[in-house]
């Protein structure tokens, strides 16, 4: 198991990049952020799949791939299902002996977006988890379908607007509150489930060494602001992330084996959810005092979901 | 298998075929596309740094995106420290970072999000912004100073 040094960010960045530069992501946006942090984190020969998504059309435009790994892609949901019948591909191969270098580490790897982790490709990912094979999926959350022009996803919080569930003298934006993926995950018994974010950089290459150095399948939701969706300046990527994370809208923290849970970032100073609403275009709207019970209400959900994190860290069930 | 051929030659119109007309039956039809990253041998790569590798023409590393950009940033090598903050966020693989020192950018493959301005810790900055025609020389010259802490 070859493993890039984390110890300090210098020693990290003496990883040779495997992502390559020229995708049509657009400027600031934090996926190919949290992709190069995956390829870095690693020496192991990775093969990435891909769903549908942001990161998959531009990253594949033809003439052109911005991946220096093995990469496939075939449906928007079955990125989990395409790593899982590679890792069974080669298993067996090399229980049989076939395979070319039959000591070489390999590691398996599936991205997704919000739209094809929380909704389309869940079924998938789903069984993929059930049967249990031995790779990594990582959830690029964005909280919308960004590639086709910001739909609501189960993964949009409430009071968002999107541009199928829009703000305006009727309506808050989206009205149903964010699905819990991790949970969801963590019940499925898997060895390692995770939600990070690319501005502790520590933590989210460590997770990503323990998802793939875990024998069975892992999973790692994490945060990826979208500057054209949740309508901030490109340059604030990384400050939209640290207020995320210092809101606590999404704390970081590892389910391992479906019970112990660990809280890996305590914010020192816990800022109001306010700040981190205030500095979107998509809560605009929440500003307005007929509106303003919706912040109370998405403070009031942080406040809850944080104790009980605390809780169940204490408890380890 | 058998039973499939014969319903490939139905589904392309066998009497097409006859008449000379060169079409393609479903299972004729190459599978997706594949892009090979590299030239010759790629089993090595992850110990080479980027210029020593040899990329094919279908690696985006070989496109540009720099007509994309309305400001670039400009890296100033006295006041930077070496911290690699710019190198670990940056969207684009747009910082040359080597044996652990921060040499420039990649100007054909950054777009400008000034990401990496915005992560500079140094006071003053040791990226900054500039307008996208200004020489790297006059650019450099109108370095601002070092700014006191307000009391």
């Amino acid at each position: 198991m070859a493993i890039t040094s984390v110890k300090n960010l210098k020693e990290f960045s003496t990883a040779n990049d495997r992502f390559e530069g020229a995708h049509t992501l657009c400027p600031g946006c934090a996926h190919s952020m949290i992709v190069r942090e995956l390829m870095n984190c690693t020496d192991d020969n990775l093969v990435v799949t891909t769903n549908t998504g942001c990161l998959e059309v531009s990253t594949a435009v033809y003439p052109f791939t911005s991946w220096d790994t093995s990469w496939m892609h075939i449906g928007f949901e079955n990125a989990a299902s395409a790593a899982g019948g590679a890792e069974a591909m080669y298993k067996a191969r090399k229980k049989k002996g076939t395979l070319k270098d039959n000591d070489a580490p390999v590691k398996f790897v599936a991205f997704g977006g919000d739209g094809s982790t929380f909704d389309i490709g869940f079924q998938w990912l789903s069984g993929a988890f059930e049967r249990g094979h031995d790779f990594t999926y990582i959830c690029l959350d964005n909280e919308n379908y960004a590639n086709t022009g910001g739909q609501r996803s189960s993964a949009t919080p409430i009071g968002a607007t999107t541009s199928t569930a829009q703000a305006g003298t009727h309506s808050y934006g989206k009205k149903e509150k964010k699905k819990d993926i991790v949970a969801i995950m963590a019940a499925h018994g898997a060895p390692y489930v995770a939600q990070l974010a690319p501005n502790k950089w520590k933590s989210m290459a460590k997770g990503f060494q323990k998802a793939l150095e875990t024998e069975g399948p892992c999973f790692i939701n994490t945060v990826s602001p979208c500057c054209t969706e949740w309508r901030f300046d490109p340059k604030d990527t990384i400050n939209i992330t640290d207020l995320a994370t210092d809101s606590l809208m999404f704390p970081i923290y590892e389910i391992i084996d479906g019970h112990e849970l660990n809280i890996l970032y305590r914010p020192k100073n816990v800022i109001p959810v306010e700040e981190y609403l205030a500095a979107q275009g998509r809560y605009k709207h929440l500003f307005k005092p007929e509106y303003r019970h919706v912040i109370d209400q998405i403070q009031k959900d942080v406040d809850e979901y944080w104790e009980m994190l605390q809780r169940r860290e204490e408890a380890r069930v | 298998m058998q039973d499939l051929k014969l319903c490939a030659q139905d589904n392309r119109g066998i009497h097409e075929l006859e008449a000379g007309k060169d079409l393609m039956g479903w299972d004729e039809v190459t599978q997706g596309s594949v892009l090979p990253s590299f030239e010759g041998d790629a089993s090595n790569i992850v110990h080479l740094k980027q210029e020593e590798r040899c990329y094919s023409d279908f690696n985006s590393y070989t496109a540009t995106v720099a007509s994309w950009r309305v400001k670039k940033p400009v890296f100033n090598i006295d006041v930077c420290i070496d911290c690699q903050n710019c190198w670990v966020w940056c969207p684009d693989t747009s910082i040359i970072s080597r044996d652990k020192q921060m040499l420039g950018i990649d100007y054909d493959h950054c777009k400008g999000c000034e990401v990496c301005v915005e992560v500079c810790p140094t006071n003053p900055k040791s990226l900054l912004m500039f307008a996208e025609q200004e020489e790297l020389e006059t650019a450099l010259s109108q370095w601002p100073e070092k700014k006191k802490k307000e009391k």
